[in-house]
């Protein structure tokens, strides 16, 4: 059976395990960590009810900025810091041309990412080729070293556990606090935050800053610590899976770590897919089954008819790849569709979330994009 | 006196809003600001709750000099306001959004128990953690009137605040405002429901043209002369008529439509019969089912064929012009975005409903100058005041608007017309008018189906009537033979008795 997958059938499946805790999960959580910083700070500036596509921009500049920083004083600390600057300056420019000036938001924030991708690429041409310092990772003695758990919860750099203090931080500041409330109110409804004596430029402004700072400090992390490395263009969409991850987790901080470790998990799989020449009939056959079996746990609680049509449809096909990989065990696709996965499957699951409606029309905010003018 | 206003004077480019005002209001005084469109009011409450400054004149507040910058100076010395188009967060919770509208922070649970005792004391009764999209249009008036209440205002500014309500909620609220008034707060009351100011103001003020034309005491007024007074001419009273129903143009049965907006609501087995020659009106809260029933009649939520019958033939599936080619034409209650295209010229308007049943367009062309001409007869049979065909939607005022939007579809010589909210918004004199040609347009063999929320109008207009609540509609009963209050037990969601 393991033949058909590739592997080598000595391959006992505690090793499996440890593999994949070890090495797989530490990489997909670091792979994940970009998309965290950059979707949680999307995330508050949409709350704020502004629609900013210019994330892949802010994080490009983030990336060549932090690397040329780390890089000239050797702390990559100082690096991260004026990549957050970096990236909140970048969107300040956004800020002041659609809250001040009024202009269209969706063709600013797709200028921003041409101007910030045209920019980097000027900034970081003597750059190519250089590794940068190091990061420090947590470090502690006994615990770090621990089998399996250490490497699955204490081996990572600062940043990923700083990235996830953000999230909570993020969530704690929108449900519980006073200004929180305010922001969403703003999103809301911005000609009632108005009426009420609130400052909606001002706050949607310092929206914008912070998602600006979160999506630099995201971009820095790609190139100081997930490449390490500075190449012209390296977000890759990035930026653009980032934004579909707020719509995915509709708006709700704790769900935007769970997107951003899917996206970054499908893309780590799909790495060691390529690198490991496995089949992917096979693969395709385990994640059907594994996500029929999630369904039908699902369907317990809910017990709709068309939910276990579902499930039957997909258990179907799980079959049907497994017994298609039994017929040609040689089958290898070419790579370039399985770097297709991460973007294929950010469209699958943004076409599943519409599917829902009310949830998304529940929690999305009302004035998402509209232009705000305060006419008396 | 606690308010003391004078030579009051706010202009805008081209237009003078304000000028020379001047009135006072005692503490504890419910003083009725009175006014048609246009005339003033609103600039007025916005420069007493800071939201414009004014270019000349004095306020003062209890005796003191009074120039708020801000809401929340307003908010400071005492005076707080209740918006006619409430400014709430539907997907907020009751809680959460008067927190909003307090300047000091309040914990949680502190504000929960403060919202339950004030809503106790003046007989508001309200959830501190339902979302606001949940609630009826009522119980958002009163979580609008607890925000204002806890910060213990000494004047308390209210827009409107009845033209959304069933008569019973208003009975409620008039109690509370009568509570309040006897505790010492001082109402500035606005409205042109000039029977509610008779029964519940100790004073008005009268403004025309954003000038004071006359302070009476209501009670000694007749509604006929307070509406006089605010429009400087008489009022002819309009014609009886009594129509003798045709044959059936349109017929709904047990129709029915689930919605998926989390704020919508479903229509569940409405049955409804429209005959030539015939005004039908639908009451009904805002939000009980209007915007849905509407767009099932023009053709933007399609259902089962069999459901509606134009002419006795099935076209529950057809689209909104396979409708209007066959007479059903409406008029939806939003002006601007809905019934017309803000950005659009006139011109453009007219073509976008009357393509189709005027033989705007051959074969894929479109014939502008004949549209042109079409929106230039409907200018000038309504009256609607315009610089010309090619002024965008957005820049008429919203009665000027609402006579085209009206005026577009009548002079299509409709079958059957559905029009909701015909006169929202729109003053007395315009009113009048959109009034009379839906009445003369049933005279000529039309079925008309009027959807309102201002029951004296449905009273005025209709031939039969019925109740929308949740979704579902009332048996119709012939206007005349149904009181007041038994509309309003319907409106809040009973039967009829």
């Amino acid at each position: 059976m393991m033949d058909v997958i590739g592997l080598s059938a000595d391959l006992s499946l505690v090793t499996a395990l440890s593999y994949l805790l070890s090495v797989l999960l530490p990489t997909m959580i670091i792979a994940a960590t970009p998309l965290v910083l950059a979707s949680t700070g999307e995330l508050v500036v949409e709350k704020s009810g502004v629609l900013n596509l210019g994330v892949e921009g802010m994080m490009i500049m983030g990336a060549v900025v932090g690397f040329i920083v780390a890089v000239e004083s050797g702390t990559p600390v100082a690096g991260f810091v004026v990549a957050a600057l970096a990236g909140a300056l970048l969107a300040l420019i956004f800020g002041f041309l659609t809250q001040v000036l009024l202009s269209n938001q969706v063709a600013t924030g797709l200028a921003l990412t041409l101007f910030g991708l045209g920019l980097a690429a000027l900034m970081g041409q003597t750059y190519t080729g250089i590794r940068p310092p190091q990061t420090t990772r947590l470090d502690i003695p006994e615990v770090s070293n621990f089998p399996i758990l250490g490497d699955m919860l204490f081996s990572y750099d600062w940043i990923v556990y700083f990235a996830l203090a953000l999230v909570g931080a993020v969530w704690w500041f929108l449900n519980h606090t006073r200004p929180g409330l305010v922001l969403r109110a703003v999103g809301e409804n911005h000609d009632a935050a108005h009426a009420l004596g609130y400052r909606v430029i001002t706050i949607r402004l310092a929206a914008i800053a912070f998602g600006g700072a979160c999506a630099g400090m995201g971009g820095a992390y790609l190139s100081l610590v997930r490449v390490p490395n500075w190449s012209e263009g390296m977000t890759a969409g990035i930026g653009w899976i980032a934004l579909a991850i707020v719509v995915f987790a509709s708006w709700k901080p704790g769900r935007v770590i769970i997107g951003a470790w899917l996206f970054g998990g499908v893309t780590i799989l799909q790495i060691n897919i390529q690198a490991a020449n496995l089949n992917i009939l096979a693969i395709a056959a385990i994640v059907l089954a594994l996500v029929t079996v999630v369904m039908i746990a699902f369907n317990l609680r809910t017990k709709s008819r068309q939910g276990w049509i579902r499930v039957a449809f997909l258990g179907a096909l799980a079959l049907l790849g497994w017994a298609m990989a039994l017929t040609w065990p040689d089958f290898r696709l070419d790579s370039a569709y399985l770097s297709m996965t991460p973007y294929l499957t950010t469209i699958v699951v943004l076409v599943a979330i519409s599917g829902d409606r009310t949830r998304a029309a529940l929690n999305a905010p009302a004035s998402l994009g509209r232009v705000f003018h305060a006419s008396n | 006196m606690l308010l003391d206003i004078s030579g009051l004077r706010k202009a805008y480019p081209g237009v003078v809003a304000n000028d020379d005002v001047a009135f006072d209001i005692a503490p504890g005084e419910v003083h009725a600001l009175l006014g048609e469109n246009g005339a003033g009011k609103s600039t007025l409450v916005k420069m007493i709750y800071g939201l414009v400054q004014p270019d000349a004149g004095h306020m003062r507040l209890h005796g003191r000099d009074y120039a708020p910058t801000s809401p929340k100076d307003a908010r400071a010395a005492g005076v707080s306001m209740v918006f006619q188009h409430f400014s709430l967060f539907e997907a907020l919770s009751v809680r959460e959004n008067i927190a909003l509208g307090l300047d000091e922070a309040v914990a949680p649970r502190t504000l929960s128990d403060r919202i339950r005792t004030v809503s106790r004391d003046y007989g508001l009764p309200l959830d501190p953690d339902r979302l606001i999209g949940d609630l009826s249009v009522g119980e958002r008036q009163r979580v609008e009137i607890v925000r204002c209440l806890l910060q213990d205002p000494r004047l308390l500014i209210m827009d409107e605040p009845t033209s959304v309500l069933t008569p019973q909620e208003v009975e409620t609220l008039f109690d509370t405002l009568r509570l309040l008034s006897k505790r010492g707060v001082a109402i500035l009351y606005i409205s042109h429901k000039l029977d509610e100011i008779r029964v519940l103001c100790d004073r008005a003020t009268i403004l025309r043209g954003g000038k004071v034309v006359a302070t009476c005491l209501p009670r000694d007024e007749t509604p006929r002369s307070l509406a006089e007074m605010m429009i400087g001419t008489t009022l002819a009273d309009p014609p009886v008529r009594r129509a003798i129903p045709g044959r059936t143009l349109l017929k709904l049965t047990g129709l029915s439509l689930p919605t998926d907006d989390p704020f919508g609501v479903t229509l569940s087995g409405i049955d409804l019969t429209l005959r030539a020659g015939e005004v039908t009106g639908i009451a009904g809260v805002a939000g009980n089912g209007q915007d849905e029933l509407v767009a099932v009649l023009s053709g933007e939520a399609l259902v089962e064929a069999g459901m509606i019958r134009f002419d006795n033939a099935p076209i529950g599936t057809l689209g909104p012009n396979r409708r209007r080619s066959l007479g059903l034409l409406s008029a939806p209650e939003e002006r601007l975005g809905h019934a017309a295209a803000p950005e659009m010229s006139l011109t453009d308007n007219t073509m976008l409903t009357g393509r189709v049943r005027q033989r705007l367009s051959t074969q894929g062309f479109l014939k502008w100058n004949v549209a042109a001409n079409f929106a230039r007869a409907v200018i000038a049979q309504f009256d609607v005041r315009t610089p010309g065909v090619d002024t965008p939607a957005r820049a008429l005022s919203g009665g000027n608007l609402q006579k085209f939007v009206i005026g577009r579809e009548v002079m299509q010589k409709p079958r059957v017309l559905v029009v909701n909210q015909p006169t929202w918004g729109v003053d007395a004199a315009a009113a009048a008018a959109i009034r009379q040609s839906l009445r003369d347009l049933a005279a000529t063999g039309a079925s008309v189906l009027v959807i309102s929320q201002d029951l004296d109008e449905l009273m005025e207009m209709s031939d039969q009537f019925a109740v929308i609540a949740g979704g579902r509609l009332s048996a119709t009963r012939p206007a005349g033979s149904i009181s007041i209050e038994e509309i309003g037990r319907m409106m809040g969601g009973g039967e009829a008795a």
